[in-house]
This record gives C-alpha cells, sequence and structure tokens, in this order.
C-alpha cells in the first residue's frame, strides 16, 4: 500500500512519465480499436484517454494539442481499420452534439442556477430553421423555386440556426422568467412540449412543418463541391463547432457575465445590490445556452437529411440534464464527461449488452437493457445524489496568483 | 450637504406597520446609527432605501434623485451600497470572486470582447483582480483570496461583506449588525475599519446595530426606531440621557 502511494507520489510529480504512459495507453487503444474488428471496449478506452489527459499535469498549451491531434487524426485514423467505422463515427458525431447541447443546458443550470427542463425545444427550433429552407417544403410554402437551398447555405445556417434559437430563448425566457425554482422547471418542461406539438400540428392551416411526417430530403452540406454526407465527415464539422462552443463557454465562465451568472445562482437579492440586473442577465444566460443547441439542431438535420417532431421530446430535455448533473453542475470538463457517458452508454454500452443478452441466454425483448434507459437515468441520478452530489468532475473555482496581485497593489502607488 | 433625505416614508405589512412617516437627513461624510429594539423597523427601512421593498408612501431622495420605483440595480448603481443581517455572500465563489462582483457595473466588456478576448478585456479583468486584491487587504482579507466563501470564519465573512461593497464605488454604504457574532477584540478591529474606509473612500455611512459600545464610539448621529416610528435622533450624549430611549430599551417605569 504504502509503495503504491510512492509510486503514485512520483507520476504526479514525473510530467515525462505522465507524457510517456499517455503516448502508450493511447497507442495500444487505437491500435487495438484499428486491428479489433467492432470492439467496443477498446474504442471507450481510446475516448478515455481523453480523460486521462485531463487528469495530467501538462501545460495547457500541450494538452490541447494532444487532445486536437487526438480527435482531428488519431481517433478518425484508428477507426478506419475495420468495416465499422461509420458506426464508431455515427457514436462520435452523435456524442459531440450532445456534448454542446450539454453545455449549453450547463450555462443555464449549471452557471445561472435556473432549472429548464424543455431545452431540447431549441434544439428543434434550429433543426427545423435548416430543415424548412433546405428541404422542398420551403418551395411549397413560399411558391418560389430559389428553394431548397443548396448545401452551401448549411455553412451560414449554423450561424442563423444558432440566432434564431437565441431569439427564441429571448421570447420564452420573458415571460417564464419571472417565476423561480420548481415553478420555473415546470413551465419550462411546459414549453418545451409546447414547442414540439406546434411543431406537430403546423402543417394547417398553412403548412410550414408538414406536422407530425416530418420534413425529407433536407440538403446535405456542401463545401466547394464536395458533399458530406457519411458520419466519418460529419464528424470534422461536428468537431470543429464543439471546439468553438468549449472555448466560448471557458472564456465566458470567468468573464464579467459568467460572474454575474454565477451570483445570481448563489443569491439572487444580494446579486442585484451590487448592481447586477436580474432579468437581462438571465436572459443571456436563456439566449447563449439555446444557441450552442441551436447550431446542433441544424448539424443533426444535416446529418440525418429528415426531421420529425418525435426527435424532440421530454425525454431528450431530461437526457441532457442527467448529462450535466452527472457530470458536475457548473464544471465544464465535468459536463463534457457526462455528456458523453451518457451519450456512450445510450448508443453503444446499452445495445452492445442487449446483443450479448439476447444471444447468450435468449432473454425476453421486454427485459432488454435498451428499454431500461429511463431506469437507469434514474438510478444514475439516485447515486450521484447521493455519493456525489457535485457530479464526477466538481466545478473547480479560479484561482489567482496573490503574490502577483500584490506585487502589482504596491508598483501602483 | 444632506446626502440622503427621507420624508414620511412609511411601509405596511397587512394590518402592521412596519415604518411609520419616518423622516431622515443624513449628512455628507458623516456615521449613522440607527437602533432600536429588534422588530423595530430598521432592515425594513434598509430595505426600503434600497429598493428591495416599495415603500407605500413617502420620498426617498438622494442627491436630488428619487429612489422610490427604482430596482435594487440601479439602486446600487447610483452609489449605494450595503452589507445584510444574514450574511448574503455568493458561498460558492472565491473572496477575491465575491469582490468581483461588486464591481460588475463599472467593467466595460462585452459579449463579443470576452468570446474573442480582446486585449482591453483582459487588461481589463486583471485590473479589476488587482483593484479586488486591495480591497481584500483593506478588509485584512487578501491572504483568504482563493478561499470559497462558505469557507471562512464568520468574521471574516461580515469584512468580506463589506469589501464586496466597497467594490460598487459607493458614496453611501448601509452596514446590517456588521459586528453582530463578534467577540470585543473583533468588534474594536470592526470599529476601526469602519473609520478608517470612512476617510479612505470619503463614504457617508448609516449602521444598524446593538451593541451599544461600538454605536456610542462611532457615531455622530443616533436615530432611534420603536414600533416603526423615529422617538428620537441626536448626539450620542443626547441619546444616553433621552428618557424615551431608555423607557423603550427598558421599558416603561425604568426611568423613575
Amino acid at each position: 500500500m504504502i509503495r503504491m502511494n510512492k509510486g503514485l507520489d512520483m507520476l504526479q510529480k514525473n510530467r515525462k512519465l505522465q507524457f510517456t504512459l499517455l503516448l502508450l495507453f493511447i497507442l495500444l487503444s487505437s491500435a487495438s480499436v484499428y486491428f479489433l474488428e467492432r470492439s467496443v471496449t477498446a474504442f471507450l478506452l481510446l475516448l478515455g484517454s481523453l480523460l486521462l489527459l485531463h487528469y495530467t499535469h501538462l501545460s495547457k498549451k500541450i494538452k490541447w494539442s494532444i487532445a486536437l491531434i487526438l480527435l482531428v487524426v488519431i481517433i478518425p485514423l484508428a477507426t478506419s481499420g475495420g468495416t465499422s467505422q461509420q458506426d464508431y463515427m455515427e457514436v462520435a458525431v452523435q456524442t459531440g452534439i450532445y456534448i454542446a447541447m450539454a453545455l449549453g443546458l450547463n450555462i443555464v443550470v449549471g452557471f445561472a442556477g435556473l432549472l429548464d427542463l424543455g431545452f431540447v425545444a431549441f434544439f428543434a427550433i434550429g433543426a427545423y430553421t435548416y430543415g424548412i429552407f433546405a428541404s422542398p417544403q420551403a418551395a411549397t410554402l413560399f411558391h418560389s423555386n430559389i428553394f431548397p437551398l443548396g448545401g452551401a447555405w448549411f455553412w451560414p445556417f449554423i450561424i442563423i440556426g444558432g440566432l434564431i434559437a437565441a431569439l427564441f430563448g429571448i421570447l420564452l425566457g420573458i415571460p417564464v422568467l419571472r417565476v423561480k425554482g420548481d415553478y420555473l422547471a415546470i413551465v419550462t418542461l411546459g414549453f418545451g412540449e409546447i414547442i414540439r406539438i406546434v411543431f406537430n400540428n403546423l402543417d394547417k392551416p398553412i403548412n410550414i412543418t408538414n406536422g407530425a411526417q416530418g420534413l425529407s430530403q433536407i440538403q446535405q452540406p456542401e463545401l466547394f463541391g464536395f458533399t458530406f454526407s457519411l458520419a466519418s465527415q460529419f464528424y470534422y464539422i461536428v468537431i470543429a463547432i464543439l471546439l468553438i462552443v468549449i472555448i466560448g463557454v471557458q472564456r465566458l465562465e470567468n468573464s464579467k457575465l459568467g460572474r454575474s451568472w454565477k451570483a445570481i445562482r448563489e443569491d439572487e437579492i444580494a446579486a442585484q445590490a451590487m448592481g447586477i440586473p436580474l432579468v437581462k442577465t438571465k436572459l443571456w444566460a436563456f439566449a447563449l445556452g439555446a444557441s450552442f443547441s441551436g447550431m446542433m439542431g441544424v448539424v443533426f438535420s444535416a446529418k440525418n437529411m429528415f426531421v420529425d417532431p418525435s426527435s424532440f421530446t421530454l425525454i431528450e430535455s431530461i437526457t441532457i440534464l442527467v448529462m450535466v448533473i452527472l457530470g458536475g453542475m457548473g464544471s465544464i470538463p465535468g459536463v463534457i464527461l457526462g455528456a458523453a457517458v451518457i451519450s456512450v452508454l445510450n448508443l453503444q454500452i446499452l445495445t452492445e449488452i442487449t446483443n450479448f443478452l439476447t444471444q447468450t441466454i435468449n432473454i425476453p425483448e421486454t427485459l432488454s437493457p435498451t428499454k431500461m434507459q429511463r431506469l437507469i437515468f434514474g438510478v444514475i441520478l439516485v447515486l450521484i445524489a447521493v455519493y456525489r452530489p457535485k457530479g464526477l468532475i466538481t466545478a473547480k473555482t479560479k484561482q489567482f496568483d496573490p503574490k502577483e496581485l500584490a506585487d502589482q497593489t504596491i508598483s501602483d502607488k | 450637504m444632506t446626502a440622503l433625505e427621507l420624508k414620511g416614508v412609511t411601509k405596511q405589512f397587512g394590518g402592521l406597520t412596519a415604518v411609520n412617516k419616518i423622516d431622515l437627513s443624513i449628512k455628507d461624510n458623516s456615521i449613522t446609527a440607527i437602533i432600536g429594539p429588534n422588530g423595530a423597523g430598521k432592515t425594513t427601512l434598509f430595505n426600503l432605501i434600497t429598493g428591495i421593498y416599495k415603500p407605500d408612501s413617502g420620498s426617498i431622495v438622494m442627491n436630488e434623485t428619487s429612489l422610490i420605483n427604482r430596482k435594487p440595480n440601479q439602486i446600487a448603481n447610483l452609489g449605494i451600497a450595503r452589507t445584510f443581517q444574514n450574511i448574503r455572500l455568493f458561498k460558492e465563489m472565491t473572496a477575491l470572486e465575491n469582490v468581483l462582483i461588486g464591481m460588475h457595473s463599472h467593467l466595460t466588456s462585452g459579449l463579443l470582447g470576452t468570446l474573442f478576448q480582446l486585449k482591453r478585456v483582459r487588461l481589463e479583468e486583471k485590473k479589476a483582480a488587482i483593484d479586488a486584491y486591495e480591497l481584500l487587504q483593506t478588509v485584512h482579507l487578501s491572504e483568504k483570496c482563493n478561499e470559497r466563501a462558505k469557507n471562512l470564519s464568520y468574521g471574516e465573512q461580515r469584512r468580506l461583506e463589506i469589501a464586496r461593497a466597497l467594490a460598487t464605488r459607493p458614496s453611501i454604504l448601509f452596514l446590517d449588525e456588521p459586528a453582530a457574532g463578534m467577540n470585543p477584540r473583533e468588534t474594536k478591529t470592526l470599529t476601526d475599519l469602519i473609520t478608517h474606509i470612512r476617510e479612505k473612500f470619503n463614504l457617508t455611512i448609516i449602521l444598524i446595530e446593538h451593541d451599544m459600545k461600538l454605536v456610542m464610539n462611532i457615531s455622530e448621529e443616533i436615530i432611534v426606531l420603536d414600533y416603526g416610528q423615529k422617538i428620537a435622533s441626536g448626539s450620542p450624549e443626547e441619546i444616553r440621557s433621552n428618557p424615551r430611549v431608555i423607557e423603550a430599551y427598558l421599558g416603561k417605569g425604568a426611568v423613575s
């Protein structure tokens, strides 16, 4: 035991050793992903190297470079070995979409402390914004032959989708933010459902959303004549947006706005007495959180080439909330981890276990783990609430260097 | 010069008149204490001035600007800062971050500036951190700058609240029972701190306090409330010998 502690101690101090071990780990896991046919374990280990990277004591620059190389080069290369590349990439793309949404919800719930149970509505708004204009739907709606817009329009629509979602965030926020706490949760839940039901019924009197049948033949993104159609191609779009989102929230967290969100979360009355306008600050949280979701909605509809209201049910909102709570409210690395764990669990692990169980002991379909998603979420929430109420990776406060600050105050005079 | 003028301020909660036709005139750069038994309406009066409650009638004027119908954050921006009777710090944030929140209105960085980390924004943040650290030094908390507020001791939390209020760069500072729960030594340090910050930041200070030693020591003017009414006002000597005040504190018959 003592020896083990000594070993850990040494590992903590020795950055070179950390670096070598990490490289070894990445090498082994990527090699096994490459050579083994459809090994979920190997793929998870490869993704786990990002978590290992988070815990190393390397400098920020090195961490970011390793993460980038892993995401942009190693993961796509390693998965290209077998026939199941698209399966892996499909999981990676969906995980990326969920991470961006969870980071958006983290602004609302984690930073500003506003419990929002209808967050998927903004994802739907993003998806429908692109869906309507990039499918034949717009042509029938506006009787104009400039629609559907071509795939090149996908790129500006990422921003337009984000902006429209942000606008709806503000429009919903103005009435909703009059209530607090539990009441806010119920009202947002209602709004989330209303948005879905409106999309479901807006095929008459004017057919805008094509109702329950959904929108099909949505254009795929196009860049200089190249069409993005495979999951492994969408992967790069998602990674690019995700990087922008992560850098954005990191900068926001310790800014004037980020601090005022946290102040409102901690104590509204004191925050107001310090000169923070409550409504405006809360609306910013709603708008920015919604915009991340809206951007990913555009990607979602372009990837599936199809949207219908059934993708935006309450369970989706709950899933995103579970990601935030599991990871750690207000903790950016935590939320990323939480989103990754839950989406991989949903998309890969549960189906794998189901496949395994049906092949070996032939369990009845009603007992299959994929059908127990809600039960599993419930168990996760209870366990987290009891054992790790602050999530897997607890939110850290920004640390200042007192020495540096003290020197500066003296030199000022 | 009067820093703050109240005329006929009244606030009722249901059938209870918590504050009843109060007139006040606070001199610039003075230290005024508001005393009175529990439930006399002292904190309610603070809440009326800082915009947390709306008065039913009466006027509150600061530098010829009416404070009625303004939100607490607008009143804060006019230069009124306060601490709270039951400490209201941002518990999960560090001491330094708490002070940075106080600077909110004086920081100019917008959303785009933050997202692109413009040089102006980075410099402003750095300057704010240094200023915040200096305020922590003023209240003798600079070694605890990275500590979460909830981990500070009671006396430290009270001082941090003062630093946070000072960060809003007020001209009038309201302290709601600043010495509550402090031992005599801590109270002495606090007394020195209050007189020090008044000089340093050129403040008008209004405080609610039950510690009579502190009140008599520090204040130039004392206002006594009882059952929502102003029953006396004057210098510490006048208040000490005022029969109505003694009656309110010790009960009828104590005077004779």
